[in-house]
């Protein structure tokens, strides 16, 4: 539980962290330190279990049916890892106290932090490989977040687009590693698959899982070639480097290799691959860090260097340098996170990180030089501090590489060289900026910061030197508990001691740190600047290069094979219709056996009646749109009458409904199309005929083909079994008559909830498009026709807001459609309530009673009927879907599946027997929406009007001011 | 009855599929509209044309009724339809508000 509990502390602070203030520094800072602290002590917590136990585990079920379990695993490493992750977590909270401005939005910074400190424990506590994965990629997005922090400046968004490109493909990479390694063992826990290390090593994959594997995990420590993100990564703020860049984000990937160190390392391949590309990375990251003139530059490029020391241990197939290379990790975690604070006060307090132009900072900042001065003097591998211990370790495995001969003489040349390097950059990283004449030139006045800031610093440097004289007593054991937990009895016999006598290792050490600062002193300081820059060497250029030609490749390839014109798209979908019904042409569309009646004549009548209809829509569609309106209205009649020939009363009943309703819609939004012109004398150009005649092939090809086929599946028996079961059990189940109600209601509930919520949604998306309605200029004049009634009669149309009725012929109609008002209601109300019984329901009561609203709109005029009736459709909306969804609720409260129909039968005072269910809840609900969504459609559309009449009437007083 | 029924669907999935293929985007909703009533009824079709048979239970009799899953569905397909074909009127209104034509693509391609 208390591992849980490490894991998702960080999380939930991230969230309280994002909620607070944006003002609310402390809170935020007492947050995150008291968040980062408990899950320190927890860890700690767990030392003693762990001494006895080996490993600690934790485990939820997730996914059974995928044999997936969230898992957690504490051995000795990960306690190690995990504590570093939390211990320097802490002090970068404290140190960006003081290091974040008053005017940074600091609920992101430590929100972010936090749940990268989340996802890091994440990695360091998963129990499998394909949890770790999915923390690994938390790490990468919150790293984006955090490298993005000041969004506002272009070297950030580069800088963070970079590493979360970069380490998301590595990610990708090394999840197919991960699949491959769980194909094979069959299972992803970690524990099965270091049991299970030989069998991975014979296999044939082996090749490709350490390729997949190293590229994450190379991806993620920076590692040549992929090493260009992480100077890129400095733009973000200095805590975020310290704690991302030296301690933790990066040293996942050094973390990953040595966790499956016993499943993938022993081979010649991984020999090459590792090592290799942590040999180039040492020397290229140690050599670029001598050329850098940004303080943080500086830092990031020995990060490089150092990450690449680790790999290159790792890749050594040795386990003694894999104790090496655990001790590095937590060594160069200590004084390089120490070092960008140090770096981070320096540009706090005197504006600039350049090493050019600072100088003599010692004098102003004596504190922080001295902290720096002995961060950097680990970095470099100075005896009595733990850089150097670890360092040690690596020259003498560098001597006794088990290697062919020239490798293991170019090693120990090529590692003294590093060290060199490391001690030449780390003196001019010093002496560049603490020492030689104070300048004056510096954008503030540099002095030593709050003593408060300094404290992360001065702790970090203060276990420096802890571990570099006492290793033994300090940090001895937990190393000892890390390297047992990960190599088990092959760990090997160890001592961690400051002197070992006089060997090769200490002369290299020697060599190293002497002619380091000869380096410095000779070559750096005169001609620092002249030495060649390697750029060719830098992955960016091709990592731009490639970004930039996808980019163009994928456009190129978008515009081939898309088209932004609609017509186009409608052509491929058709044909891409007609070509899926091409497999029925092989056999089944002749027609079945099933004996066919004569068709009844009034049938028929009735379908060349609708016939015509639809192809006379088609024809006047363009120039005559009314007529069009009319005749497909004619069409839907049809369609209409054909479903209560064949026994579908509710189809009917919808059908009727829903068209009365299409038809006044568009009708309302006849007016806002351009004014229709006559049709053209001519025929057209060829090119406008040719693209007929071919649609008019297609709409032949598809309506034919439409007909065969349906006419091929009317003459075969049909399919019982579904048919029967609704017929049966409607009654018995469902408790009510009408079959097709009962299977919408009750057998279909969910289906139709989902379908009123859309209906809702798209009355609102109406509602929402129509509110910023621009009208076309000439749309806003007066109907046509109304402007021939306003010339007769002086106010035949719109009506007074004070007379009961309209004055002119709309008088009648006006009475007839408020007689009609209660009474539509009442029938709407009656087929709602009939509607589980017989024809009828929610749908078609809801359409009835809107269609009654239009009515009163259409007679009465916007302004009169709204001074008098005010519907609300957002609230009838709201209401419908609130009464479906407490209709389902019911269910569940009862014990019940959601929506299953819940009855209650009994005797009522006044009303005697009565039968209630939620069923008729449900199909209120149905009702009071389709009531909302019809009528905000409409009014949204009819109070258009309104908006052309404010413009008519503003146009026209501008124009009486012309005359 | 089955091949004037289907020969109903054909001419109007006809004219619709024309339609959808016209510039102007009047011309479109007429053709959205009759191809939702052809692929109404051909769904509608696949529970066979039975007359006089709704399907509405008598309690106590074993009679035949006709297939009442197609028309559930096809209850559905009809209000769902005039839910898209009104945002689609919404969507074209804007549009030529917005664009000053009533060409499909926003802009005057081509005469036809």
């Amino acid at each position: 539980m208390s591992l849980f509990l490490i894991l998702v502390l960080p999380f939930l602070g991230s969230l309280c962290a994002a909620l607070l203030p944006t003002n609310a520094r402390n809170a935020e800072a007492w947050l995150a330190g008291i968040v980062a602290a408990s899950v320190s002590a927890l860890i700690l917590w767990q030392l003693p279990a762990i001494e006895t136990n080996g490993a600690l585990y934790y485990e939820q079920i997730w996914s059974p049916t995928l044999k997936i379990a969230f898992q957690l695993r504490m051995d000795g490493f990960a306690w190690l890892f995990a504590l570093l992750v939390a211990l320097i977590g802490l002090l970068v909270v404290f140190y960006a106290r003081y290091y974040m401005s008053p005017e940074d939005p600091v609920p992101r910074f430590f929100a972010f932090l936090l749940a990268f400190m989340g996802a890091m424990l994440g990695i360091v506590l998963s129990g499998n490989l394909l949890q770790l994965a999915m923390f690994w990629e938390l790490t990468s997005l919150a790293s984006f977040m955090l490298i993005a922090y000041w969004h506002h400046r272009q070297d950030a968004r580069t800088g963070a687009r970079m590493a979360l490109t970069v380490t998301g493909m590595g990610g990708l990479a090394m999840l197919g590693g991960m699949l491959l390694i769980g194909h094979i063992v069959g299972s992803y826990e970690i524990d099965a698959v270091l049991a299970a290390a030989e069998q991975i090593k014979a296999h044939a994959w082996y090749p490709a899982i350490v390729c997949l594997i190293a590229l994450g995990a190379l991806t993620k420590s920076a590692q040549f070639p992929f090493h260009f993100w992480l100077p890129h990564a400095m733009a973000a703020p200095t805590p975020v480097s310290a704690y991302l860049h030296s301690a933790t984000m990066v040293k996942a990937g050094v973390f990953l290799l040595a966790r499956l160190w016993p499943v993938l390392a022993g081979s010649d391949l991984w020999f090459w691959l590792i090592g290799g590309s942590g040999l180039v990375t040492l020397l290229l990251g140690g050599y670029l860090a001598l050329l850098q003139n940004d303080m943080k530059g500086l830092l990031a490029y020995s990060t490089i260097s150092h990450l690449g020391l680790i790999t290159l241990l790792l890749g050594m197939n040795s386990e003694l340098a894999l104790v090496a290379a655990v001790f590095h990790i937590v060594n160069h975690a200590t004084f390089k996170a120490s070092l960008f604070m140090a770096a981070g006060i320096v540009d706090h307090e005197t504006g600039t990180r350049d090493i050019r132009r600072l100088s003599g900072l010692r004098l102003a900042m004596p504190l922080t030089a001295a902290l720096a001065g002995v961060a950097a003097a680990a970095m470099a591998g100075v005896p009595l501090l733990n850089g150097f211990l670890s360092k040690e370790m690596f020259f003498s495995e560098t001597v006794m590489l088990a290697r062919p001969e020239w490798q293991r003489i170019l090693l120990p040349v090529v590692a003294t060289l590093a060290g060199m390097f490391s001690v030449a950059y780390s003196l001019r990283f010093i002496h560049g900026a603490f020492f030689g004449p104070p300048t004056t030139d510096l954008p503030q006045t540099p002095h030593d910061p709050t003593r408060w800031m300094l404290l992360p610093s001065a702790l970090l440097v203060a276990a420096c030197l802890l571990v570099g004289v006492l290793p033994g007593a300090t940090v001895g054991p937990y190393l000892h508990l890390a390297t047992d937990a990960l190599l088990g009895a092959q760990a090997p016999i160890y001592d961690l001691a400051m002197w070992h006598g006089v060997n090769l290792p200490l002369l290299m050490s020697l060599v190293a740190l002497f002619g380091g600062i000869t380096l410095y002193q000779f070559v750096l300081q005169p001609y620092g600047q002249k030495l060649p820059s390697l750029r060719q060497l830098d992955g960016k250029t091709a990592f731009t290069w490639l970004l930039r030609t996808l980019n163009v490749t994928a456009d190129r390839l978008l515009q081939l094979i898309s088209s932004t014109r609609l017509q186009t798209q409608i052509l491929v979908l058709i044909l891409a219709c007609l070509a899926a019904g091409l497999p029925f042409l092989a056999e089944p569309l002749l027609p079945g056996t099933q004996a066919m009646p004569w068709p009844h004549p009034a049938f028929v009548l009735l379908w060349l009646m609708g016939g015509a209809c639809a192809l006379g829509a088609a024809w006047f569609a363009k120039y005559q749109r009314l007529a069009a309106l009319i005749l497909s209205g004619g069409a839907g009649l049809a369609t209409s009458l054909t479903f209560v020939w064949f026994s579908a009363p509710d189809l009917a009943l919808t059908q009727l409904a829903v068209e009365v309703v299409t038809v006044v819609l568009i009708l309302l939004g006849l007016r806002w199309l351009p004014r229709g012109n006559p049709p053209p004398s001519g025929r057209g150009s060829l090119r406008a005929q040719l693209r007929r005649s071919r649609d008019f092939l297609l709409a032949l090809l598809g309506g034919g083909g439409l007909a065969a086929l349906s006419y091929a599946i009317l003459s075969r028996p049909a399919p019982t079994q579904l048919a029967d079961f609704f017929t049966q059990n409607a009654l018995p189940l469902g408790g009510g008559q009408n079959v097709v109600n009962v299977i919408l209601v009750d057998f279909r509930g969910f289906d139709t909830f989902g379908e009123i919520t859309v209906l809702g949604i798209v009355a609102l998306t109406v509602y929402a498009l129509l509110r910023r309605f621009r009208p076309a200029p000439e749309s806003t004049l007066l109907p046509a026709q109304q402007q021939l009634q306003a010339a007769e009669a002086p106010t035949p149309f719109s009506q007074q807001l004070g007379d009961k009725l309209p004055a002119g012929y709309l008088m009648l109609p006006a009475v007839l459609v408020r007689l009609l008002l209660p009474m539509a209601v009442l029938v709407s109300l009656y087929f709602l309530l009939r509607g589980h019984h017989e024809p009828g329901g929610g749908f078609v009561g809801g359409l009835i009673f809107a269609t009654t609203i239009i009515l009163q709109y259409l007679i009465s005029g916007i302004g009169w009927l709204e001074a008098r009736l005010r519907i609300r459709p957002v609230y009838w909306i709201a209401c419908g879907l609130l009464a479906a969804a407490s209709a389902g609720l019911l269910a569940t409260f009862n014990g019940a599946p959601f929506l299953k129909s819940q009855g209650w039968h009994g005797a009522l005072p006044w009303l005697g027997e009565v039968h209630l269910s939620s069923v008729l809840l449900f199909d209120l609900g149905v009702y009071m929406l389709v009531v909302g969504a019809t009528v905000l459609i409409l009014i949204a559309i009819a109070h258009q009007t309104l908006r052309t009449t404010a413009a008519r009437t503003a146009a026209g007083q501008e124009a009486r001011q012309w005359h | 009855m089955a091949l004037i029924f289907s020969l109903a669907i054909g001419i109007m999935a006809g004219a619709g599929i024309y339609l959808l293929l016209r510039p102007r985007t009047f011309q479109v909703i007429i053709g959205l509209s009759l191809l939702g009533y052809a692929v109404n009824l051909f769904i509608f079709g696949m529970g066979r044309l039975q007359t006089g048979v709704p399907p509405i239970i008598t309690p106590g009799s074993a009679a035949q009724y006709a297939d009442p899953v197609p028309q559930a569905l096809v209850l559905t397909a009809i209000v769902i339809g005039f839910a898209t074909l009104s945002l689609f009127l919404v969507v074209l209104l804007a549009a030529r508000g917005l664009s000053g034509t009533d060409h499909v693509d926003g802009k005057e391609t081509d005469e036809n």
